[in-house]
């Protein structure tokens, strides 16, 4: 189970504690994501069924059958088959997210196969009715599918490039910090690069009051202390 | 201990975890991993975990946070996934497992069973003997249809004249995709609280009854009745049970009992795939005989006595296979 923090912000993370007893953050998919991530697979569906109507064409009243039990499996395995092969279908892939159980692991094969029948509840009354209310009234973003397979359709994991501190020297900072505010401190020092010039220094002048320091020479101060609290604490 | 001196000391165990980690999630890479590697994983995964909260719970920078984070998130599913072994479990449900799970909720099955018999056999007598009911439940053509299918003038029963030519493979492939997405819809359709699978139990027993009502009553007995009787045996059970799984699903939410709705939902769940699986098997296996056997030529007597076979073989199978395995 997803537990639910008192005080939590409004968020799409969820958490859910391991039994190596530490926490993993999953940060689930709303429902524009996975609706361009199903019409990616419509327009691959779509391809399916031409290049079988056009190969099968051939083999006359046998390939109709063949193509009777391809529709068949297509409309209802297609993503159980890529679900349980890599968590995502082609267009869940091309999308970034996955499909996983609500404690982090991998779906499994009776949750795959759960949530894609209950995908035609879902799909009620047209183009996912049903499935949309159901994935606005819960936190977490399931469809009917999803609530009962216990499955979370999360943002695949992307590396992130840490950024190396300022070269700049350590300096202890006037006033004493709170952990959470040294948080703030060295959080704003790693960030630095997606910020821009203004931003960074408008941001740095908020603590001008207790700096006296001005545009760049208090975004420097800010760098300083971040190493300080780094190293030397 | 401070942040610097932390990530100098353990910065080569993360990167090992990190290529580790990088190999068996690829799986070309993780046949290549020594036996010693593997056995490996789960202690050099902990010690991350341990590494992870201890960055947290100091307060080390959030980068170094998110860095850990990561791979803790992307080695979870590594240590603990699922393996299965296809063909043996495959064959192990059949023998066992199915019926098994079947038995474990007789209730269901029995409920489902009158939802279904019950407005069958009422739908069939008043068909049988008045001309205008099956009207009710389908319109003009399709019963015009329905007739001229079963018209003893007709050479192949159960398929329309101008169907008559086509392959028996063709008639399987959409015996398949029709009958096994009935079932697939039956058991879905039951988290609508009960009433979707419900309303299609009630539809087709109102409907087949109707049908077979019907046709009795013009005549048509030597080409109806030993079209569908030997098919129907697997047919029409699976699709009993496809609707006993819906139940399942419906029960869970209207009583939950001591869970909450959701969790009840989801450990139902769980025990309604096997019924819904075993069904789809039957329903393929009710395909390959209604295209290849039930449309065949062959007397009318072989055909019943086929027919009284295969229902002996559904009942056997159902209340007997794999009871002497453990406690069962």
């Amino acid at each position: 189970m997803t537990e639910r923090i008192p005080d939590s912000p409004l968020d799409t993370l969820r958490q859910y504690e391991i039994p190596e007893g530490v926490t993993l953050h999953l940060r689930v998919a709303g429902p524009v994501v996975r609706a361009c991530a199903w019409a990616i697979d419509a327009l691959i569906r779509t391809l399916i069924y031409l290049a079988l109507t056009i190969l099968l064409g051939y083999l006359g009243e046998l390939g109709l059958g063949v193509m009777l039990i391809g529709l068949f499996l297509i409309e209802w395995f297609y993503p159980v088959v890529f679900e349980l092969h890599n968590g995502a279908t082609p267009g869940k892939r091309a999308m970034g997210i996955l499909v996983i159980q609500e404690n982090g692991t991998p779906v499994t094969p009776a949750a795959s196969v759960i949530r894609n029948l209950l995908r035609s509840v879902d799909f009620l009354p047209f183009l996912y009715g049903i499935g949309l209310v159901a994935m606005l009234s819960n936190r977490s973003f399931q469809r009917l599918g999803d609530l009962t397979a216990g499955t979370l359709v999360v943002y695949r994991d992307q590396n992130i490039e840490r950024m190396q501190p300022t070269t700049s020297t350590a300096l202890k900072p006037p006033m004493d910090l709170s952990e959470e505010e040294q948080l703030v401190i060295l959080n704003f020092a790693e960030r630095r690069e997606t910020l821009s010039e203004e931003r960074r220094q408008e941001l740095a002048e908020l603590l001008s009051p207790q700096t006296g320091l001005q545009g760049g020479g208090a975004e420097q101060a800010l760098y300083r202390y971040a190493n300080w609290i780094l190293k030397g604490r | 201990m401070k942040q610097q001196q932390f990530e100098l000391e353990n910065q080569s165990l993360w990167d090992e975890i990190e290529s580790l980690i990088h190999d068996l999630q690829r799986k070309r890479q993780h046949r290549q991993l020594s036996k010693q590697q593997h056995l490996q994983f789960p202690h050099l995964y902990r010690k991350l975990c341990s590494h992870y909260a201890l960055a947290r719970s100091r307060g080390f920078s959030p980068a170094l946070v998110d860095q850990l984070h990561t791979l803790v998130l992307r080695g979870h599913p590594l240590l603990y996934r699922f393996k299965g072994e296809w063909g043996w479990r495959t064959l192990q449900f059949i023998f066992s497992g199915f019926p098994r799970a079947l038995r474990r909720q007789k209730t269901y099955f029995l409920i489902a069973l009158l939802a279904f018999l019950l407005p069958g056999l009422l739908m069939g007598t008043a068909c049988f003997l008045n001309d205008e009911l099956i009207y009710s439940v389908m319109d003009e053509s399709t019963v015009a249809q329905m007739e001229q299918n079963y018209d003893p003038a007709n050479d192949r029963p159960g398929r329309s004249v101008e169907r008559s030519s086509d392959t028996d493979f063709m008639m399987f492939g959409f015996y398949i995709m029709n009958n096994i997405g009935i079932g697939f819809r039956t058991f879905a359709s039951g988290i609508l609280f009960g009433i979707g699978s419900l309303f299609f139990l009630l539809f087709n027993g109102l409907v087949i009854g109707g049908v077979a009502g019907h046709l009795s009553r013009l005549g048509y007995h030597d080409t109806f009745w030993p079209f569908v009787s030997g098919h129907g045996s697997f047919e029409l059970t699976a699709i009993v049970i496809c609707g006993a799984a819906g139940l399942m699903l419906g029960h869970a939410l209207l009583a939950p009992r001591q869970q909450t709705r959701l969790q009840a939902l989801k450990t139902r769940a769980l025990e309604a795939l096997p019924l819904v699986m075993g069904a789809a098997l039957m329903l393929l296996f009710a395909a390959f005989i209604e295209a290849f056997w039930s449309s065949s030529s062959v007397a009318i007597g072989t055909k019943y006595s086929v027919a009284a076979i295969l229902w002996l073989v559904v009942v056997l199978y159902l209340v007997f296979m794999g009871r002497n395995d453990g406690s069962g």
